[in-house]
């Protein structure tokens, strides 16, 4: 089970949604990803889409500055 | 004798977010079939950003319409970027533009087809839209849905549950995958059939119908994307310059230059994300907005310009102001500038 990370920032809302999809879908379940993101739509759109696809939220954190970290784990069904 | 084994047929809904797709799909589901949505993000559509743009918008509650509804009716949702493929259809949209730079017939087509693409990639068995006969003056009339239909590639695989009864029969509906006497019959610009049905489907939360599903149906901002054509020559544009055309007021007192003045905090925050692309200038002496400058400018200009930022701050009835110039390029330098008075700045820059 591998953790990686995906680079989202200054992308505004949907972009992060859609490049956390496409990341996810080619991960095996199980497997972990921090999202690091600046929009804060990402707090709603992420794990709306994660509850959707059947895959968690595990964490959320902020920062000072508003740079957002939202970790998913990829859940048994991943398409 | 054993009866054969029918499998489950599988449909793929274009979610726009709004009540007619939902309905759509849920009378879909009602019938058995399995049903996954598509989204379609073109960089125009209203949706999210614009809301994380402005300060005083942020206290409001935002969501994704098109993933809420998504999970109002259990359904997964596939969002996809077309943003770069998406330009052609802004830029040279065969069948013409809308009430302001709209060009939703080919819009339609492009969606479907691509739609399409989708179901022969995932072994899906049609497509369903929330479309209307007569619903919207451009791409929901009776004339033009066989132009989507063919123009798509999706031909009789693309089902319109909430009209299919005015329609010719499609496959779904002839191989007998989805009962046609249990869709419907809408027809024309009324409402009242689908917040009847909403009620009786017992859905009672959703997205309030507007004039369309993106900014290019909105006047201000298709002239502002006018001017950007003509501006520069030619029809083109990069994802920052359209959400560029979202934020701040756009000025354009030159032919080759234009300026973008953030009106508050949160539009501010967001240029400055563009600070290394484009010459830009703040005032020092006075609190005032951050000004991107988009073109060419020469010493002249970019005096006026700096007259400008002075007139949109603080110091807008100071005798001088000092402002802060960033030249792309150019190492930083400071200029004391008599701000513009509103006599001095012609109603037509504004755009
Ligand atoms: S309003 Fe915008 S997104 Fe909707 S059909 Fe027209 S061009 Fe396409």
């Amino acid at each position: 089970m591998s953790h990686h990370q995906l680079d989202a920032r200054r992308m505004l809302c949907p972009m992060p949604v859609i490049r956390t999809q496409n990341f996810v879908v080619k991960l095996p379940p199980g497997d972990t990803v921090d999202v690091l993101c600046t929009d804060p739509g990402a707090l709603h759109d992420i794990p709306a889409w994660c509850r959707i696809h059947g895959h968690e939220i595990i964490n959320t954190q902020e920062q000072q500055d508003g740079e957002l970290t939202i970790t998913v784990r990829v859940g048994a069904d991943s398409s | 004798m054993t009866q054969p084994i029918t499998r489950q047929r599988k449909a793929v809904s274009l979610i726009s977010g709004g009540l007619d797709s939902m309905l759509a799909t849920r009378a879909m589901l009602d019938q058995g079939i399995h049903v996954e949505g598509i989204n379609f993000y073109t960089g125009f559509c209203v949706e999210g950003h614009t809301h994380a743009i402005r300060k005083k918008d942020k206290a409001k509650p935002k969501r994704n319409n098109a993933l809420w509804v998504a999970e109002q009716l259990g359904i997964k949702l596939h969002i996809v970027d077309i943003i770069d493929e998406y330009k052609d259809v802004v830029i040279n949209p065969k069948h013409g533009y809308g009430s302001n730079m709209n060009p939703c017939l080919d819009c339609k087509c492009f969606m479907v087809r691509k739609a399409h693409e989708w179901i022969e990639e995932h072994g899906f068995d049609f497509i369903i839209t929330g479309e209307v006969v007569g619903q919207r003056p451009m791409s929901q009339r009776r004339d033009t849905m066989p132009v989507i239909q063919r123009e798509s590639g999706a031909e009789d695989r693309l089902l319109r549950p909430l009209c299919a009864k005015i329609l010719p029969a499609t496959l779904p509906e002839r191989e007998g995958w989805v009962d046609r006497e249990k869709l419907f019959n809408f027809n024309g610009r009324g409402r009242k059939p689908q917040i009847a049905l909403a009620e009786k489907m017992g859905i009672v939360d959703f997205a309030q119908p507007s004039g369309g599903c993106c900014f290019l149906t909105d006047a201000a901002y298709s002239s502002k994307l006018a001017d950007l054509w003509s501006a520069r020559g030619e029809r083109r544009y990069e994802l920052d310059d359209i959400m560029l055309l979202k934020v701040g007021r756009h000025l354009r007192p030159r032919p080759h230059f234009k300026i973008i003045v953030g009106r508050e905090e949160g539009e501010n925050r967001f240029l400055e994300g563009y600070r290394k692309q484009f010459t830009h200038m703040y005032t020092t002496s006075h609190s005032g907005p951050l000004v991107l400058l988009d073109g060419e400018a020469n010493a002249d200009d970019l005096q006026l310009a700096a007259r400008l930022t002075a007139r949109f701050s603080q110091g807008k009835m100071a005798d001088t102001v000092r402002v802060e110039l960033h030249e792309k390029g150019a190492d930083k330098r400071e200029l004391d500038v008599v701000p513009l008075t509103n006599e001095e700045i012609p109603v037509e820059w504004y755009l």
